[in-house]
């Protein structure tokens, strides 16, 4: 969480010396005001995390750290394990990721490069505007029209096409890790868009005409001046986007299937942590349940912490080996 | 200009928080002046009832104004512990161990008794008939097949296609689910021993849907699939709903009145913590439950307390009247009788 603080900004410089008073005291006043507004995000998230823990004890208590491998999810006879939460959350996320990522990337440089100019605003309005739609929507449109439309056309053709692999494999519901994929991924392209967007606009076009003025053509151009030089931010756009796929509930609930599974085919029905935790809260009888439903959103609040630091630590030792190389 | 935008927008979260802070206190400040708040929470099987009663029983008695939360059963029974609401709303029973951690004794008023209908996706959808062996057999994972001899040997006659059998069940804690597996596991001694009874369960076999949509949904998309619904979704939805075995061995279709007939049959125990799966006679049908209101038997406020108790009165005996609507089971005068003279229990 603490690497984010690197990109804070630099504009706090005390320029305030030969202000007049007022002006000072205006200045204090502001700093005050952004300084409390800084403290209140700290001070939710450790509520949070201090609650969830409180929460989570019975469950922590009785499953100690065998709540991370569990496999079970039984509330008869109270065994309650994460693993497949974490598998199926981690599974549909990184799916989500590797159709989003290509699609915004692509969208982004046709968008900052390619397009004429009086399509780009209309386009990328256009491209907001999903990020606009409830994800409940998402949810009931993935249900009864995506749903019918996969089972029917692209995962028979899937299995027909690449069915040795075993991510291919197994019977087709039409729900399951695959679809839920499929809309993450529809629901992270346009925050994933817009930063890539706003990340390739600030190459500077110094770095273009100077690959053009080698010879360039245009693709040499984005892959060797655009891309390459945008690629942290790139990153950085990923990682964001991974974020939101990681806790998003109500869609993913509709299409995944809630079945709590580990395996290999991606057609099968699976649960993720956060789908998990709002299917059962609502009815949860037992405290042992209760606390152990705790601990999936300790443990989903987990996930995403670690998740943003590797991608930190990733954009880092990506960047540092890019700038070794230059040198 | 980056100053006066934190500025308004700090104001902005300001004055919203403050807003709410208002808006949420003023409404309980001015009915609790003009009218008598009863508030309730729990079972959201049980909130189309709450919904019309309350609605009715203000046109009995204008001075009470009844607020009933939708939150699911486990909500319910928390914030009665909690004493936050004044009713709560479960579609399971109490257990003995949550009795006795509450903080005074609880009664159990059954107000809605329903039925679970089983719905199926079939070509053609034939009427089918299932028994307790089958059913069973085909949530444990052991039938797996439309054309297994077992279902074909209860629907002679049937075009029984040679396609898995996709179960489906809820993903969600609900009543629906209690039901459903407290008729599983009182029929099936495998179920009994590997599953069991719950709001939701670790079920061996299927895939999941959120609510009765989703269930209702995944069934009508898969062809295949075979699902449990509330008897009232599947009507609205005009889903087939197969006939069941009941204890007696005759075959009966999900209704209100079957639903009423198994509640006549079964043994109601004194405190109303009942089960009437597979209830015995001709014309009970097997999958159906209730759903309880529950109460302290000794209230705190007097005149809350009194008024609480006579809308409850209401509710099991003319409430009832409008039920079938709602395609619940309206209590059986036996019952609505019994019910009565608990309520006279309670005291303020």
């Amino acid at each position: 969480m603490g690497v984010q603080m690197t990109t804070t900004p630099a504009s706090k410089t005390p320029a305030a010396n030969r202000a007049p008073s007022g002006a000072r005291l205006a200045d204090r006043g502001f700093r005050w005001l952004c300084l409390a507004g800084a403290l209140v995000v700290g001070v939710l998230l450790l509520l949070v995390i201090w609650q969830l823990l409180r929460g989570a004890r019975l469950s922590m208590d009785r499953f100690g750290w065998g709540f991370f491998i569990g496999k079970t999810w039984d509330p008869v006879s109270e065994e309650f394990g994460a693993l497949p939460f974490i598998f199926g959350t981690v599974v549909s996320s990184i799916v989500a990721l590797l159709i989003a990522v290509p699609l915004s990337v692509g969208t982004a440089i046709y968008l900052t490069d390619l397009a004429p100019p009086r399509l780009r605003q209309p386009l990328s309005s256009l491209i907001e505007m999903l990020a606009a739609v409830p994800s409940v929507v998402w949810g009931l449109w993935g249900f009864f029209i995506l749903v019918p439309i996969l089972r029917a056309t692209l995962y028979p053709v899937l299995q027909k096409c690449l069915g040795f692999l075993p991510f291919f494999q197994g019977p087709i519901y039409g729900i399951g890790l695959l679809t839920a994929g499929i809309i993450l991924a529809i629901m992270i392209l346009p925050i994933v868009t817009s930063i890539s967007r706003e990340v390739l606009r600030s190459v500077p076009n110094l770095q273009r005409e100077a690959a053009y003025a080698l010879g360039a053509t245009r693709w040499e151009v984005t892959r060797i001046a655009v891309l390459s030089y945008a690629r942290r931010g790139l990153f950085g756009a990923a990682a964001l986007g991974l974020g939101r796929a990681l806790g998003e509930t109500m869609a993913v609930m509709m299409v995944i299937g809630n079945t709590p599974y580990i395996g290999l085919s991606l057609f099968h029905p699976a649960s993720t942590l956060a789908s998990g935790v709002a299917n059962e809260f609502t009815e949860a009888t037992g405290d042992l349940q209760l606390s152990a439903l705790f601990e999936l959103g300790l443990v989903l609040l987990g996930v995403t912490i670690l998740v943003n630091i590797l991608a930190q630590v990733m954009v880092r030792a990506f960047t540092t080996a890019e700038t070794r190389r230059v040198a | 200009m980056k100053m006066t935008i934190n500025k308004i927008a700090r104001l902005t979260v300001c004055a919203t928080l403050l807003l709410a802070a208002c808006s949420q206190q003023s409404p309980v400040v001015s009915t609790a002046q003009a009218q008598l708040l009863i508030n309730g929470a729990g079972s959201s099987f049980d909130n189309p009832a709450f919904m019309l009663w309350k609605e009715a029983y203000s046109k009995t008695d204008p001075n009470v104004q009844i607020n009933y939360q939708s939150v699911g059963s486990g909500a319910g029974i928390k914030q009665l512990v909690s004493r936050t609401v004044n009713f709560g709303a479960s579609d399971a029973p109490m257990t003995d161990e949550a009795m006795k951690n509450a903080p005074g004794k609880i009664l159990h008023i059954p107000v809605v008794a329903g039925a679970v209908a089983i719905t199926y996706n079939l070509p053609g959808s034939p009427a089918l008939k299932f028994d307790d062996a089958t059913l069973s057999g085909v949530y444990l994972g052991q039938i797996t097949k439309w054309n297994d001899p077992k279902i074909a040997a209860l629907n002679p006659g049937a075009n029984l296609p040679d396609t898995s059998i996709i179960v489906v069940h809820r993903s969600d804690g609900s009543g629906t689910t209690f039901i459903f597996s407290d008729y599983l596991s009182s029929v099936s001694h495998d179920w009994a021993s590997k599953v069991g009874k719950n709001v939701s369960v670790n079920w061996p076999a299927g895939v999941g849907g959120k609510g009765n949509e989703g269930v209702a949904g995944q069934v009508k998309q898969l062809p295949g699939a075979i699902g449990y619904v509330e008897l009232a979704y599947a009507k609205q939805n005009k889903l087939p709903v197969a006939e069941l075995k009941n204890a007696a061995g005759k075959f009966v279709a999900p209704s209100p009145e079957s639903v009423s007939k198994a509640m006549a049959t079964a043994t109601i125990p004194d405190d109303f913590r009942f089960s009437m799966v597979n209830a015995p006679g001709d014309e009970s049908y097997p999958i159906a439950g209730a759903s309880w209101v529950l109460l302290y038997q000794k209230q705190g406020d007097a005149k809350k307390g009194k008024t609480l108790v006579a809308f409850l009165k209401w509710c099991v005996s003319e409430g009832q009247k409008m039920s079938p609507q709602l395609d619940y089971a309206p209590l059986p005068d036996s019952v609505q009788q019994r019910e009565l003279k608990l309520l006279d229990t309670v005291t303020y």
